[in-house]
Order: C-alpha cells, then structure tokens, then sequence
C-alpha cells in the first residue's frame, strides 16, 4: 500500500490549519499598511486565538444542543475540505471520493449549523444574521456550482484533482470561458468568506453585521474553533481558485521536491491574492445590504456567460 | 424692533408682561404671561416662525414664589423667553406639545424631574428619570434631599408597540459593543425596513442640573465643562457667558478671541472624528484612521500650548486661563498648513468613490419640514435646510466683525447622511479659514477681568454655538445671589428627536451609519 497520498492528506491538513491563520494575519498587515497605521504582525491570529481557548465558554440558558454542536461541526468541515481541495497535491485519496460538489455541500452543512446556532438563542441580531446569511446563500451557491462547472465542462469530470491536472498540463488556459469564470468566483469568494464591500470582518455595528451576528453569543473556545474555522474558509476559498484557475506548481507526482516547490508556490500565491483582497477591501465600502443581489447576480451572470461561451467559442 | 415681541404683544395684547430687571444679552425678551395664556403665546410664537429653543422650570419657592416654567423661542437673531408661574399647591401648566414637538421631551423631562405636571400632554411616561424611582421623587425641587438614597420601587416601561405578520422588535442597547455611551434604541421592523424607531435615553443621567445648585458660581463653570466631554470647550463658554450676562463682567477682548480659537479647535477636532468614524461605519475604515491622525495631531497641540488635549477648564468666568505667545501662533499656522493639505486630499477620496457616495446619499434623509418641525439645530439642521447658527446670529468678538471675517455658514438641502458629512467638511475649512484669521488678528491685552457674583433673583442666558450646534444655558440666582438654577440645553435634547425620524423608510443595517452622522451626544441630553 502506498502511503504518500495519505501523507499527503495530513500535510495538507496540518497547512491548513497553520497557514490558516498566517494568511488571515498576512492580509491584516497590508491592510494596516494600505490604511497608513502600523500592524500587530502575522502571528496576532494565533495570539487571538490562544487568548479565546483559554477563555471560559458562556452559554445562554436556552441554549441547546445545536448551539454547543456547531462549532465542532464548523471546525471538521473546514478541516474536511482541507483534504478535498488539491493544496499541495493533486494525489489525494479524499479527493478521488470527493468532488466539487461535495465541497459546496461541505461549506453548505457548516453555513446551515450556523444559521440555526444564531436562531437558536433567541437574540434579534441571531435571527438577523441567520436571514440575511442564508440570502447571500441562496444566491451565492449556484453561482458558485455554476462558475466550478464550467471549468469541469473541459475537464468533463467535476474531481478538483482532474480540473487541476488538466490545467497544468496547459490544454485549458485563459480561454474566454475561464475568465469569466475566474470574475464570478471572486465576487464569490468575497460574499462567502464575508469580506468588504459584502460583509465587514472588522465592525462592532450589530445592525450591521451578517456572518458576526450569527455567532455573537459564542465565546471562549467555542469562538475560537468558529473564528479558526472562518480564517480556515479564506484559506480554503483561495486555495480552491488556485486549484481550478491557477494550479501551475501544485505537486503532481510523489516527489518530495516538488512538494516543497508546490509550498513555495503556494505561498507565493497566497501573498499574491491577500494584496488583490486589500486592494479590495481598503478601496472599496461596504454595499447597501440589497445591493447584494444585483452583485451576486452579476456572479451568477459571468459564471453562466462563461459556461455559454464555452460551448459556442471552445 | 423684535418681531417677536410685536407677534405676541399682539396675541396677547395687555396680558403679556415685558420684564426688564432680569440681565440678558441685547435681543433677548423676557417676558410673563397667566398661565392659562401659556398656549396663547406659543400659537403667536408659531405665527410667527419662531422655533422653540428649550422648555424648562424651575423652583422658585426660595424666592417666595411657586414653580415657573420657561419656553424659550427663537427667530433668526432673537429670542424670546415667555415665562408662566405655576402656585407651589398646584404645579400643573398647559402643554405645548401640540404646539411644538420638542416640547414634548421637554415637558416629559420637567414632570419627570420637577413634578410640574404638562397639561393634555400626550405621552405621561417618564423621560430620563426611571420606573425604578418612587414616582413623587422629583430631584430638581428644592425640597428633594439628594444626600439620602432612594427607595427602590418596581415599574416598567411601555413600549410603543407595533403588530401584525412578520413585525419583529430588535432591543440595541443600552450597552453597545462599541465605545460609545449608553442609549436604547427599539426598532420594529419587518424584514429589513424600518417600521419605527424610539430612543429611550436617560442612562447617563448625573443629576448634573441639581449639583449646579450646590456649588458656588466659579465651581459651576467646571462642571459645565464636564457637561458632554467632546464639547467642553462650548459648554464652559456657555456657562461663563451666561453668568457674565447677570453678573454684568466685562470680559477683555482678547479673551473673547481666545474664546473663539479654542471653539473653533474644538469643532475641527471633532468634526475630523466624526467624518471619519461616518466612513468606517460605511466599512471605509481608510478614512478613519487618517482623519483620526489629523484630529490627533490637533490634540497635541491642544496639549502643548494650552495644557490640555480638549482645552477642558481654559474658559473661565471673565475671560480665559490660557493664552498664546508668538511661538504657539507660529506652531498652529504651521500646523494648519498641514492639516488643510492633508485634510484636502481626504476630501478628495471621500467626494470621488462611488462605493462610499452610494451608501451616504439618500440615507436617513431628515427633510427640511421635519427638521423645522422638531426644531433641530447645529449640523443637523444646516444639513437640512435650517440657516441657523449662533457665531452669526448671537456672535461674540470676533465674529461680530461680519465684514472683515466673512464668516461662511454652509447649508444643505438634502438631509442625508452625505448632506450632514458636507456640511462638516465645509465646516472645517471654514474653521481653518478663522483659526488664521483669528491669529492674525488677535488683540493684545489681558485674558481675563474679575467677574463678580451675581445679584439676588437676577437671570441669565446665553446661546454658544458648540461643534454640534447652539448649546443654551440659563442661571437664575436666588435670594442670597447663590445658584437657584442651572439650565442646561446640549443641541442632542432636540436633536436625538431628528434622528427618530430620519430613519424612517431606511433599512435596519443603514442605521448605524445615519446615527454616525448625527452623532448626538447621551451626556449632554441625559444631564
């Protein structure tokens, strides 16, 4: 038996939850530097984290079973989809399980345990959270499975694996059916990792808020695994549009070189991607809640243009 | 020549009574009217556009008379005071709600607080004062013993309630999560739109109004000057102003153009904070951080030339407790320099990003009748449409000197939360423009005269135009020239009363940025 993918596995998972938060507190500091102030540096994540786990929880006297459940479950599908989206290799026996759709479904399951936790306490901010979190839903899923789908069109199979594989070996670069494909997930990527101009990570606004209003009540390490796993969302989210749109680098074979050179690329990429984000977000305000639909439906647009111009142009 | 005077002299003819032994700066009138006649006059008053400026009572029973109530109103440069008494057995007087709306916290407040009883009034819940009061516990009489602690009691507040499919209640506050004061705000909604907003405040009630009454007359001007922290240097000047005016003090020119330049600092200082706090509440956090490094660096300055970063404490009775030498002129012109660059460049950003204009424009839209109606004042009402401030129209030296200062008011129709972000923008180049102006010109000569006490039974008045807009104090004296009673009207007592209904038609997640925009203080309005 071969041990290497399931090597492989773990590394990727390891990554995952170390890289996580580095990414998180690399995008930190180039957005203090775009805003003109000094950063607390790439490691705050950590400390933050730290300074929650060695909190007390506090549980609301209604709370039930699901509020205290959902933390765990947020964490294992983060952790779980770290196994499924080629970070470091495209060798990976979770993945030949897995596909695409089951990643959706992944982030669908941890999103819908998270709505019911900020109904489950009762608060008016839960419940407001919850709605507003499952509009975006609504509208940001489809988009996402269609803008995937048109990049699985030219590898017919909807394996992240293939999609990547097929991409390296450069019979499906920047045709017009990928960038249209590429512009519709990043507006993705930004309503479903909550960033600016969607969602503000930063605010103290309850009315405001929507991924933050659904977890307000959590604390301690309940906070931290939700707040670990949501550094570990950003991560995934950029990984997997690395995997679909950018996968050059990523380790194809067993070979401990070129696992090391996929990290290096990886890195490179992540570095990349976080000063695309702060662009974004420092240039950008947040929309008006209901602009939402007009933004996620120019995503739902681009990735369905894409998929046209596949099959008239390609 | 007062077309006020003439409106109710004609209302009233031979019943109102012009009073002229109580001090007040020119172009106020003081005048008495029987109480039944109380409404009379504010029908004249309403006839003839006046604004109402402030609602109060007082305890007169240490002067041998009952409780009088005040209503004080405004027409571009004059005010009027019309004064109505009310027999110590029988403290009731009629309401003027149905006259002017801000009258109704006013009157709520004086039954709460005084247990002068409006008549016909509405709405007999508390305002400020809680159920968890005995209800006969009024703090603001004389024979009410504030050294004692209180019984608790039990009560609760009704809520304006709306219903049918789909209304939901959300309860903000009164702790927030950010570092602001308390304040209660309940919205029914459904869905996203806002059905109705009411504030409830009264959390940061000190009894600031009562301790006025147990200290001496130059203790009082620091208190004023704890009144509403970010407004310190407004409200001491409010103080001192209105206590010269009785105690007849002459204060030193120079003083008064020292005066001037802390106010205008202070509404620099502040005007910065709140633009960029209005941006970061659109997630424009950029601004933020840069308009809070130029507020900064005023502060330090503050700190260095006048020892302290908000100039708390420099206004004095008779004059000033600070002054400037040539250096201190030189670092703030340079300083100025600057900050109006820097300060441009800002302006620039915040005018020319469509994602930042798309969230300011046509928020919270406070329309120009509304803001007539509830009497707003300061940035609020220069945002919608209300010409009103006081450096014009009650000036102290030197913006009495109309033609060489060419003091620019900016008014904007809109009412949105853009309109309200402008004005403070012009506000501050304004600022800029007089702070120069000021330096270049300052007289030389003493910063401060002797201010004497006031007589027995005197009153006095000022109205000071603070960075949020016209702050009001008034002092009565009593028989042994002691503070009878302080009155004090932070431009948030009317104010809090727009913003209820700027909200309207907006959607729950706007709100946060309409409440940036008017930016009330609690303080100022809970006492």
């Amino acid at each position: 038996m071969n041990l290497y993918p399931f090597a492989m596995e773990i590394l990727q998972v390891l990554i995952l939850l170390v890289v996580g938060p580095v990414f998180v507190g690399w995008v930190r500091v180039l957005k203090c530097w775009a805003q003109g102030r000094s950063s607390a540096g790439l490691f705050q994540p950590y400390r933050d984290l730290r300074k929650l786990f060695s909190k007390d929880v506090v549980l609301a006297e209604n709370a039930s079973w699901i509020f205290r459940f959902t933390p765990y479950l947020v964490f294992g599908t983060a952790v779980l989809a770290g196994g499924i989206i080629p970070i470091l290799s495209t060798d990976l026996p979770l993945g030949a399980t897995a596909d695409v759709i089951v990643l959706v479904a992944l982030f669908a399951i941890a999103r819908f345990f998270t709505a019911l936790a900020g109904l489950d306490i009762g608060t008016a901010f839960g419940g407001m959270g919850s709605s507003r979190e499952m509009t975006i839903a609504s509208l940001a899923e489809p988009a996402m499975l269609m803008a995937i789908f048109t990049m699985s069109l030219a590898s017919r199979s909807t394996s992240l694996s293939h999609m990547a594989q097929l991409v390296m070996s450069g019979q499906s670069v920047m045709r017009p059916s990928v960038l249209f494909a590429l512009l519709a997930f990043i507006l993705i990527t930004l309503a479903e990792t909550g960033r600016i101009p969607v969602d503000n990570p930063a605010t103290h606004l309850e009315l405001t808020m929507i991924h933050e209003a659904m977890i307000l009540e959590y604390s301690g390490r309940h906070l931290a695994l939700i707040e670990w796993a949501s550094m570990m969302k950003l991560f995934l989210f950029t990984s997997l549009g690395i995997a679909v749109f950018a996968p050059w680098g990523i380790a194809s074979s067993a070979d401990l070189i070129a696992v090391g050179a996929a990290f290096f690329f990886m890195l490179l990429k992540l570095g990349v991607v976080g000063a695309g984000l702060v662009l974004i977000e420092t240039g950008l305000a947040k929309m008006r809640l209901f602009r939402l639909t007009e933004f996620l439906g120019s995503a739902f647009l681009l990735a369905t243009l894409g998929m046209l111009s596949y099959f008239i142009l390609e | 020549m007062s077309i006020l005077k003439d409106a109710i002299s004609a209302q009233l003819g031979g019943e109102v009574q012009f009073i002229e032994g109580y001090q007040h700066p020119a172009r106020t009138v003081y005048c008495s009217v029987p109480r039944e006649k109380f409404v009379d006059a504010a029908k004249a008053m309403k006839k003839a556009y006046a604004l109402l400026v402030a609602e109060w009572a007082a305890d007169e029973t240490p002067l041998g008379r009952g409780y009088a109530i005040f209503a004080c109103y405004r027409w571009g440069h004059e005010y009027l005071i019309v004064k109505t008494e009310a027999p110590a057995g029988a403290p009731e007087f009629p309401s003027l709600a149905k006259q002017f709306l801000p009258a109704w916290r006013f009157e709520r407040q004086i039954q709460s607080l005084m247990g002068v009883t409006p008549l016909d009034h509405p709405d007999t819940r508390p305002w400020i004062k809680f159920e968890d009061w005995p209800a006969d516990a009024w703090p603001l009489r004389k024979s009410f013993d504030s050294s004692k602690p209180l019984p608790r009691v039990e009560g609760e507040y009704q809520w304006i309630k709306a219903e049918g499919e789909g209304v939901y209640e959300i309860p903000v506050g009164p702790v927030h999560a950010g570092i602001i004061e308390p304040g209660h705000f309940r919205f029914q909604a459904i869905g996203e739109d806002v059905l109705n907003l009411e504030e409830r405040l009264g959390y940061v009630h000190k009894g600031i109004e009562k301790r006025f009454e147990s200290l001496s007359w130059e203790e009082g001007a620091r208190l004023a000057a704890r009144v509403s922290g970010d407004t310190t240097v407004a409200h001491g000047l409010g103080y001192c102003m209105a206590l010269e005016s009785m105690a007849g003090c002459d204060v030193p020119e120079r003083a008064h153009w020292l005066r001037a330049l802390f106010l205008e600092r202070e509404r620099i200082a502040n005007h910065l904070g709140d633009i960029g706090a209005i941006c970061n509440d659109a997630a424009f956090a950029f601004m933020l951080y840069q308009m809070m490094r130029l507020k900064e660096m005023l502060l330090r300055t503050n700190h260095q030339l006048f020892g302290h970063r908000f100039i708390m404490d420099r206004v004095i009775p008779g004059g000033v407790a600070a002054d400037i030498d040539p250096a201190g002129r030189e670092a703030v012109l340079s300083e100025l320099d600057m900050l109006s660059g820097d300060f441009e460049r800002l302006v620039v950003i915040y005018d020319e990003n469509p994602s930042l204009e798309d969230r300011v424009r046509n928020t919270g839209i406070l329309t120009p009748e509304k803001a007539r109606e509830i009497c707003a004042v300061g940035i609020v009402a220069r945002a919608s449409g209300l010409n009103l401030d006081c450096r014009i129209f009650n000036p102290f030296p030197p913006y009495d000197q109309y033609d060489r200062l060419e003091l620019g008011v900016p008014v904007m129709i809109t009412g949105d939360v853009h309109a309200r972000t402008w004005v403070r923008i012009q506000e501050v180049r304004e600022s800029v423009r007089i702070l120069r102006w000021i330096l270049e010109h300052l007289p030389s000569g003493e910063i401060a005269a002797p201010c004497g006490t006031p007589a027995p039974d005197k009153a006095g008045f000022a109205a000071v135009e603070g960075w949020r807009g016209e702050i009001i104090y008034w002092l009565q004296s009593g028989p042994a020239g002691e503070v009878n009673r302080c009155m004090v009207r932070d431009p948030s007592s009317v104010n809090w009363i727009g913003l209820e209904q700027a909200i309207h038609g907006n959607i729950v997640p706007d709100f946060p940025l309409c409440n940036k925009s008017f930016n009330q203080s609690y303080s100022g309005h809970d006492l």
